[in-house]
């Protein structure tokens, strides 16, 4: 259920890359965790934030967290139709509910992001924690 | 429940147990050269204790019993006694801020009525449950508006906001690494609007003007939203006489995207100074930044209209550090005076008020003009507050009055070092005409005879 093509991170984000941009947004697990999501704060266009940074908040009936970007770059572009209409994560985590595209600063960091087997590994284990 | 909880018998067992003869052995570690005996008298009988403070208490000028023409940030309008009987319900009087709130339905919907009469004043769109005071208010609103610009770091106040409001906002900006430059007042009394706008730049978040100034000359809210926005930056309207805004454009019609300061003129009596109440509101865009408590109406599982407690995640009980303020409370029983007096009035009856107090002040201020060697500085216009020249130092000469009982106003010199000759005077509808016509015929007496020391500006 985790796109094979996507890398992750441990707080749930996952990071497409296309050339040098980088598009984020949560998991379907994330989504699912958090329930109906009600608000989004994205950053402005020309942000520029590093790896593990705070880029916005998601804010569902239940809980508000906190979005960390996988990698470091400056945003190009913010998804303002899931900022609308936030339902939208919840519907298509992996696609029309993406956050924001990032041009990437490098292409290193990317390869130190967990796999999607990785990730499922991850998640697995922190199901059994609960 | 016993009012003294150790009899003699008590004391002599306990001091036993722990293997000391006296109380006094108890402070023997503290050396006897600071161990002072507490000079107290001797103990009162309850009629004693009454009779003592009221006579203490009379000592104190009260604006009941004196032409009082004091404001600066506190003023005395009329309250009706349905609102004190209203406000001394037990019900209300003794309930703290509801922590688990939709049980107490009827204090909702008192805090939702207050924001419903806050937004139509102020023409904006949410308005929180309130805060502690003007001064704080302002604060919170800058703050606000330093969240949301993300990152920007300076504020441009006008100097004409409240002095204390002004000194309030450095107090929390020092720690926080945040500016705040001011703009003075031009010679009519009201803020440069080209100064203003020089001020503002890429990294100002806000720009805050008070109308009525602290001089109590009407400002033009979109000088300051101009400024503002052509920069990217937000306006802020300060208020420190809430029945303006019943006759004034409200500032959420003059470009300002927060509007706040002190509601205490709309029913809350003067109280010394506090409590008063602090008053928040903002464009709907903006409302995940707004500090405090936010009631909010919906319908319950059978439909019915009920109130709740919303937004909660911009709350420190929810989001704790990452809160939008520290502000977990509200002050209920101020939001609540307000709301009644809010209710009483009506549109048409605050809008009387706020007219009375301006035809009081103008008629007052025409008067005081005439006084030969009185003048009015500020030529712009006022609501009901003004400031006046003495051809002497206005300290004195405002005790002199007061010793006549007559609270003639607020000497400038408290705040401003050079402005010695300069006092605030304030109307509302409580003023008789003959009390004002008192007030003119006393300066006037002063100004025959006095010598006439020291100038303004």
């Amino acid at each position: 259920m985790n796109p094979e093509d996507l890398r992750y991170t441990q707080s749930h984000e996952w990071v497409r890359i296309d050339g040098d941009v980088g598009t984020i947004g949560i998991t379907d697990y994330a989504q699912k965790e958090l329930g109906d999501i009600v608000y989004l704060e994205l950053p402005e266009v020309g942000h520029v934030f590093n790896a593990g940074e705070e880029f916005g908040t998601v804010e569902s009936v239940k809980a508000v967290s906190e979005l960390f970007t996988p990698v470091s770059g400056e945003i190009v572009e913010i998804n303002k139709g899931a900022v609308t209409e936030p339902g939208i994560v919840n519907d298509d985590p992996f696609g029309d509910g993406w956050m924001i595209k990032l041009k990437l600063s490098t292409d290193e960091e990317v390869q130190k992001l967990l796999t999607a087997e990785q990730y499922e590994e991850y998640v697995k284990q922190e199901e059994k924690e609960k | 429940m016993k009012f003294l909880p150790t009899s003699d018998a008590d004391r002599t067992e306990m001091l036993r147990a722990i293997g000391v003869s006296s109380v006094d052995d108890l402070f023997a570690s503290i050396p006897a050269e600071v161990r002072k005996p507490a000079d107290l008298p001797a103990p009162l009988s309850e009629i004693e204790v009454r009779r003592m403070m009221g006579s203490l208490a009379s000592k104190n000028a009260n604006a009941r019993e004196s032409a009082f023409f004091l404001g600066a940030g506190i003023y005395h309008h009329w309250i009706s006694a349905v609102a004190d009987q209203m406000l001394y319900r037990a019900e209300w009087l003794t309930s703290y801020t509801p922590y688990q709130p939709e049980v107490s339905q009827g204090t909702l919907q008192s805090i939702f009525e207050y924001q419903t009469h806050i937004c139509l004043l102020t023409g904006l769109d949410v308005s929180n449950a309130s805060l502690y005071e003007g001064a704080s208010a302002l604060v919170e609103a800058l703050l606000m508006a330093a969240r949301l610009s993300r990152g920007r770091n300076k504020a441009v106040l006008s100097a004409a906001i409240h002095p204390e409001y002004r000194e309030t906002v450095r107090t929390y900006f020092e720690p926080l690494g945040l500016t705040a430059v001011e703009v003075p007042a031009g010679p009519d009394g009201a803020t440069d609007a080209e100064a203003l706008r020089a001020a503002v730049d890429d990294d100002t978040f806000a720009v805050a003007v008070q109308s009525p100034n602290f001089y109590g000359v009407i400002e033009d809210w979109e000088n300051g939203s101009r400024a503002a926005h052509a920069k990217g930056a937000l306006s802020v309207a300060v208020v420190a006489e809430a029945v303006s805004m019943a006759l004034l454009a409200p500032p959420g019609e003059r470009g300002a995207d927060i509007a706040c300061g002190e509601a205490q003129a709309l029913g809350v009596p003067m109280h010394f100074g506090g409590p008063v109440l602090g008053f928040l509101a903002c464009r709907s865009d903006h409302q995940r930044q707004l500090p405090g408590r936010l009631s909010g109406e919906t319908r319950d599982a059978e439909g019915r209209r009920a109130f709740c407690l919303t937004l909660s995640t911009r709350e420190q009980h929810i989001r704790r550090e990452r809160a939008t303020s520290n502000i977990c409370t509200n002050q209920a029983l101020m939001a609540l005076a307000v709301n009644i007096h809010c209710s009483l009035l009506g549109k048409r009856g605050l809008r009387d008020v706020a007219l009375q107090s301006h035809a009081k002040a103008e008629y007052l201020k025409g008067e005081i003009a005439r006084i030969p060697g009185y003048r009015i500085p500020f030529a712009g216009p006022t609501f009901n507050e003004f400031v006046v020249e003495a051809p002497e130092r206005a300290a004195p000469l405002l005790s002199r009055l007061a010793r006549g009982g007559i609270l003639a106003g607020v000497p400038l010199s408290r705040w401003e070092s050079d402005s010695e000759n300069r006092f605030l005077v304030a109307a509302t509808e409580m003023n008789t005409r003959e009390e004002m016509d008192r007030l003119v015929a006393a300066l006037a007496a002063q100004g025959s005879g006095a010598p006439s020391s020291g100038r303004s500006q």
